[in-house]
């Protein structure tokens, strides 16, 4: 997204390489974007939890209205820059936490990619956040059950998880559906 | 509440119920029997104990061979030894789940997981 001057002054002057970089506003909208998404992300792991792994995922209403506004490009750099910023600032970047949420995220963003395309008129936000949250906790439990503990009983979680998945789903889907119904205009928003 | 209902479209009450049902089949489906809760040890047929799988503890059963050795442990059970001459019952490691048993027939030691519904193991009509 960002190109690098260093590499024109390289060959053309030997003097001292000033690294700068043209920042699109592109860029610095994903940027705001992302912050707000880690914002979320910090607040979620603040909530406490009966049971390791079931979370509100607030960061995902950004995701959604991110989806809805400037496509599922944007979205991918808006939800990786998350997954990055939020396992650096909560101390489980590499750890096993995060590529559950590597794993979570990927699956949900692929399953948004094709959920985005039903037709606008029948499936909103809603549907798009529930199909992407079963996406995640299918991701996890599976990645759960080859690496972490390979053990079928991993998958007595399963109801639990779906459960949690249906109910913040739909959550999620409908504050993104009531966001972007509340803030029309698309260029309005950094 | 009617400013929130607006909001979902007629795919997403389809998506709603499509995703409550998985939700619904998914209990029997993973939940059968529940988990593990006690262990049911039986010698010549008869009950010899009946425990919780709550506590690490050891049992010795005694039989016409010897004593089978019988390991408690939180949600499993196994059997350690047994001086019956095959040890089906000992490689059989360690049972987690209700309906699963180990028999040391020469013995005449079984060890059985149960949890809070029975579970079948076959049925005959």
């Amino acid at each position: 997204m960002t190109r690098s001057v260093t590499e024109q002054n390289k060959h053309s002057a030997p003097a001292p390489a000033v690294t700068e970089l043209t920042v699109t506003a592109e860029d610095r909208r994903v940027a705001w974007l992302a912050t707000a998404a880690v914002g979320l992300s910090l607040v979620d792991a603040a909530i406490p939890s009966p049971l390791p792994g079931v979370k509100p995922g607030l960061a995902n209403i950004i995701t959604l209205v991110v989806l809805a506004r400037y496509g599922w490009a944007t979205a991918v750099w808006v939800s990786a820059l998350r997954v990055l910023a939020g396992s650096l600032l909560l101390g489980y970047f590499l750890g096993p936490g995060f590529f559950l949420s590597l794993t979570g995220t990927t699956l949900s963003l692929l399953t948004l990619g094709a959920a985005h395309r039903l037709p606008v008129r029948w499936f909103g936000p809603v549907s798009q956040s529930i199909l992407a949250a079963f996406a995640h906790i299918g991701g996890q439990l599976l990645l759960a059950r080859l690496w972490l503990i390979p053990h079928d009983g991993v998958f007595l979680l399963t109801p639990l998880f779906a459960g949690a998945a249906l109910v913040f789903g739909t959550l999620n889907g409908l504050i993104a559906a009531k966001l972007l119904a509340d803030t029309p205009a698309p260029e309005s928003r950094p | 509440m009617t400013s929130w209902l607006v909001l979902i479209r007629p795919g997403d009450w389809a998506i709603l119920l499509l995703a409550s049902l998985v939700v619904g089949l998914s209990i029997p489906t993973f939940w059968q029997g529940g988990l593990a809760e006690r262990a049911i040890i039986r010698q010549e047929g008869q009950v010899f104990a009946d425990v919780d799988l709550q506590t690490r503890r050891r049992l010795s059963v005694p039989g016409p061979l010897g004593n089978t050795e019988i390991a408690i442990e939180p949600g499993r059970a196994r059997v350690l030894s047994d001086p019956g001459p095959r040890q089906y019952c000992v490689r059989q490691g360690w049972l987690l789940r209700p309906g699963e048993i180990a028999i040391c027939a020469p013995n005449r030691v079984s060890l059985q997981i149960s949890g809070r519904t029975k579970v079948y193991d076959s049925i005959s009509y």
